[in-house]
């Protein structure tokens, strides 16, 4: 195991495991397909029912295509794959794309190689066989245990279809079993949210994220909400964060991000490294690319992706290059997120002068530890964020 | 026959979209002043926003020659006089350059209330008035009912009325002879000393002040050394001239006759309104009567958006001064809206007219506070001063009494709708006077009210009470001491000057509630709770609370996602731009702006 990768079994929230993922190298590959489209969701994906839904070994054939194309590889620490549903892909299919990425940019032993996944998908079968062909962490959208918050998010799997998830995923072997929440649907009660909470915390998964629901534009959710549909009321998300927070610390779990809750030793490192500026390679559609300074993009629609690859072009559909202030001000701002907290370096002084800055601290929003500025309401994050968009190169 | 015999001075007087605009021009046409290919239409006003109002700001005097039907050539002189009753001052200058005019109604419309305003001021000012009924050619046109009207109001009969159609030229020529036949001839003493009236001054920027005169007696030449008797200015006179409407440069002006004197002064202040110009040498013993110092009725806060902008709003004052010496401004500091300067202007068109130069001409964001009128404080210690901002006001220890100006309103309005306009002007605290019927479809109503009653949206309730055919006209009418109270609005506990106001006691109440309501949903979320509250002195008349702000943040931040979420802040970021912090509490411009809009 690497010097780096024994980090990995640090607190969640320590400043030593954050610091060692800015030299974490990852890869993400998107995997688009799901059963149906979800109305909260704006993600690349393309529902069964829609124009080459279906198509999934042209589109594996592209993936591997795509990463043949590299010019540069480099190992990689972490592997994520995602969408999207990953679970609609068949298990050798998504063996052959772990093989793929391996035989192009080395594996790295030991490596966090996570699959997401849909719980109604996954089969005690399923789950080993994908231990089998190496992956090591599986990622559940559960999103919630009441049925009806289920049906309102458009979800296909029940309560059950769950717990047995993460009971095979259990006995399957996987080393990390993460849960994913929704708070803040208009249909969720108080307390139907504690009952979810409380319910996926006895099964002792080593990882959860609890997302507030967003309305993101151009989405179903959002369509509806300008039609008048109910919106998620963000005071009663506030009093939601608070509940899965206290619960989740009472279970034994370290916050160690705004929406991210692990066990020691259990963070997820493909996100961390994300976090903290570190280079990842992605592939798939509308994947997001780190390197050398450069965020590139693929192109999102299926069709033109697949097309764009047949003819032996690498996907891109756009890519920006941030000067030496952007680059530092970007990773002050998303550095922030995390509960260790982000390094000073030429931005915190200015900004924890700035008027904002005073008063933010004032108020208790933020403070320091050891030359690190700390968000301490992580409520609040984006608040503080545009606040250090307000300082200029000349400030610092 | 004398040269004095063959002038004719006259103005119109219409109100607004009753054609006078076309009738000059149509006056213009006929006696050849213009081709109809250069006529440009409505060639009297000069400013683009005259033209788009359809009302003339500024006096413009232009001659005209006319053969009667005598055969006799006669000079026509039109001074067109501003039609609203904010200007009533520079009107009744106007007007004392004239021996006639033109009382221009519309005949679908009939008789409207600032017309007959400007009438009895003609009728004051000894002028002959001719009446005129216009538009007859409308399908809608009622000339025999407006004719009546015109002869009820002005005491004669309706065959003196004159029947035309500016648009068609119908009716014109016997127009022309009425002016030549009716009005009198100007009858100044021409071997006097030189007394000649300033009724319009304007700034141009190559020329400096150009001034229209009326030579009452005596006569000017170019080159005459001359005084200018209210300020005691002594300058050599440079260009004369007249418009035809072109410009024409002439070397003398004789008695009775109209035209422009340009002396090279550049400073407005100067060469004011309503001064008498003699000669320094030969000066006369007797000014015209009449000169006033302008006198701003109604004042507001002019703040730039960008507080950058300070300087630039200053420049934009000096510059429109030079063309209205009515303008007073001086600067003022607002907790809340930064630096600015009080205005003062003469009525509320007036402050409107001020505003959109400002914001169109020099291309300022600008944000105004609430109108307010100007208030009399009698103090314990005898002492009188003026309030002209709600700050002004001293503490209540220290206060006798508050006097506020009233206005003397004339309101003609069809009469299905006397009920609602009584109603509203009961709401405004006005005292009801004299109604008249002009007939029996329509009355003239007359009243006394507080001028801060009307200074903000009287006149848009008026008209939606009445489907806009009720007609407005007011004139001042001395101050009057009323129980009035300053309603401050704090913010986190400290006081907003923006927000306060000068009310009577019994609308404070509804005031304070409703500012402090409309403010709760413009200013966000803070850091902390935040109460508002309204005030009268220390007790507290209504509150309100913004609860902090609980969450602002993206629940989710994934590596693909960096990009579009820095891009989302930075545009969130530009909206905080636009915020000022009033104490530790941030308020979007845009609340500012809407807040003052309320309406009470």
């Amino acid at each position: 195991m690497s010097h780096e990768l024994r980090a990995a079994s640090c607190e969640p929230d320590s400043v030593e495991l954050a610091e060692a993922a800015a030299s974490w190298r990852s890869g993400y590959v998107h995997v688009p397909f799901c059963a149906r489209r979800c109305p909260y969701c704006d993600f690349a994906v393309v529902a069964a029912d829609e124009a080459g839904g279906g198509e999934t070994e042209r589109y594996v054939d592209a993936l591997v295509a795509e990463i043949g194309m590299e010019t540069a590889p480099f190992r990689l620490e972490a592997v994520n794959v995602g969408g999207g549903t990953p679970t609609r892909l068949q298990p050798a299919q998504l063996s052959r794309i772990l093989e793929t990425l391996d035989s192009r940019f080395g594996i790295a032993g030991g490596a966090e190689i996570s699959i997401e996944a849909n719980p109604e998908d996954w089969t005690d079968d399923v789950a080993r066989t994908l231990r089998a062909v190496g992956f090591n962490r599986v990622s559940f959208g559960v999103q919630s245990l009441d049925p009806v918050v289920l049906a309102a998010l458009g979800r296909l799997h029940t309560p059950e279809q769950a717990k047995d998830a993460l009971n095979a995923a259990r006995s399957a072997g996987f080393a990390t079993i993460n849960v994913d929440l929704i708070y803040g649907t208009p249909e969720e009660s108080d307390a139907s949210w504690r009952d979810s909470v409380d319910s996926v915390l006895d099964l002792e998964p080593e990882h959860l994220s609890a997302y507030a629901l967003t309305v993101e534009g151009g989405t179903g959710l959002s369509r509806a909400v300008l039609a008048g549909a109910p919106a998620p009321d963000p005071d009663q998300q506030a009093d939601r964060f608070e509940y899965v927070a206290a619960a989740a610390d009472a279970a034994g779990l370290i916050r160690y991000e705004v929406s991210n809750w692990a066990a020691v030793g259990h963070a997820c490192r493909y996100n961390l490294s994300t976090w903290m500026m570190g280079e990842y390679v992605a592939f798939g559609t509308g994947a997001n690319d780190h390197r050398n300074g450069i965020r590139a993009r693929n192109i999102r629609r299926l069709d033109a992706y697949v097309t764009r690859i047949e003819g032996g072009e690498r996907p891109r559909s756009g890519s920006e290059h941030l000067e030496a202030f952007e680059a530092e001000r970007e990773r002050f701002m998303v550095g922030l997120r995390l509960v260790a907290g982000v390094d000073g370096g030429r931005i915190g002084r200015p900004f924890l002068e700035s008027d904002d800055g005073r008063r933010l601290t004032e108020a208790g929003v933020i403070g320091t530890i050891e030359g690190r500025v700390v968000v301490r309401n992580p409520l609040l994050t984006d608040l503080v964020a545009r606040s250090v968009l307000s300082v200029s190169a000349n400030d610092c | 026959m004398t040269a004095l015999s063959r002038i004719r001075n006259f103005s119109i007087i219409a109100h607004i979209d009753h054609g006078k605009s076309t009738l000059a021009d149509r006056l213009l046409e006929r006696t050849g002043a213009i081709s109809e290919r250069d006529m440009r239409e409505q060639v009297l006003d000069d400013m683009d926003l005259e033209r788009e109002r359809g009302i003339t700001i500024k006096a413009n005097a232009v001659r005209i020659d006319y053969t009667a039907a005598s055969g006799i050539s006669y000079k026509l002189n039109i001074i067109d006089t501003p039609g609203h009753v904010d200007f009533s001052y520079e009107v009744s200058r106007s007007l004392e350059a004239c021996e006639g005019a033109l009382l221009v109604v519309d005949a679908s419309q009939g008789v409207e209330a600032q017309t007959l305003a400007n009438a009895y001021l003609a009728i004051e000012e000894g002028l002959e008035i001719i009446p005129v009924v216009n538009k007859i050619d409308l399908p809608a046109a009622d000339p025999d009912r407006a004719a009546e009207e015109l002869a009820a109001v002005l005491g004669g009969t309706p065959e003196e009325v004159i029947r035309v159609s500016a648009k068609t030229g119908l009716g014109i020529d016997e127009l022309l002879e009425a002016v030549v036949d009716r009005l009198p001839p100007p009858d100044g003493v021409e071997d006097a000393p030189l007394r000649a009236l300033v009724f319009d001054s304007f700034y141009d920027s190559y020329r400096g002040v150009v001034s229209s005169v009326r030579i009452v007696d005596g006569s000017i030449s170019k080159r005459d050394a001359v005084q200018f008797m209210a300020t005691g200015l002594d300058v050599d006179v440079d260009e004369l001239g007249i418009r035809r409407p072109a410009l024409e440069v002439v070397d003398h002006l004789a008695t009775g006759e109209v035209g422009y004197l340009i002396t090279g002064v550049k400073e407005i202040d100067l060469i004011r309104v309503g001064d008498t110009v003699t000669h320094t040498a030969k000066p006369t013993g007797q000014a015209l009567p009449g000169y006033q110092e302008p006198k701003p009725m109604v004042f507001s806060g002019l703040f730039p958006t960008d507080g950058d902008e300070f300087e630039r709003l200053r420049e934009a004052l000096d510059k429109l001064r030079l063309n209205d010496s009515s303008l007073v401004y001086q600067a003022e500091t607002s907790r809340a809206l930064g630096f600015g300067f009080r205005v003062g202007f003469l009525g509320l068109l007036h402050m409107e007219i001020v505003r959109e130069r400002l914001e169109r001409e020099y291309d300022l964001d600008l944000v105004a506070t609430a109108p307010s009128v100007a208030y009399r404080a009698n103090l314990m210690s005898g002492e009188q001063v003026w309030i002209r901002s709600p700050q002004d006001l001293p503490d209540v220890s220290s206060l006798a009494s508050i006097e506020e100006p009233f206005v003397k309103v004339m309101i003609i309005t069809p009469s299905e709708y006397i009920g609602t306009v009584m109603d509203l002007v009961q709401q405004r605290r006005g005292l009801m006077g004299e109604m008249t019927y002009l007939s029996p479809e329509r009355a003239e109503l007359h009243y006394r009210i507080p001028l801060a009653e009307i200074v903000f949206d009287f006149f848009d309730q008026l008209k939606t009470r009445t489907r806009g055919y009720a007609s407005l006209d007011y004139e001042p009418d001395n101050y009057q001491a009323s129980d009035l109270v300053r309603v401050n609005i704090l913010l986190n506990g400290i006081p907003v000057d923006a927000f306060s106001t000068i009310v009577h006691r019994d609308k404070a109440y509804p005031y304070g509630k409703a500012m402090v309501g409309r403010l709760r949903e413009l200013i966000p979320r803070q850091l902390f709770d935040v109460p508002i509250q309204a005030a009268i002195g220390t007790r507290i008349i209504s509150r309100e609370t913004i609860k902090a702000q609980r969450k602002d943040v993206t629940a989710k931040c994934y590596g693909g996602d960096i990009t579009r979420k820095r891009k989302l802040l930075e545009r969130q970021k530009e909206g905080k731009r636009r915020m000022k912090m009033v104490g530790q509490v941030e308020v979007p411009q845009e609340a500012f702006v809407a807040a003052l809009k309320l309406e009470t």
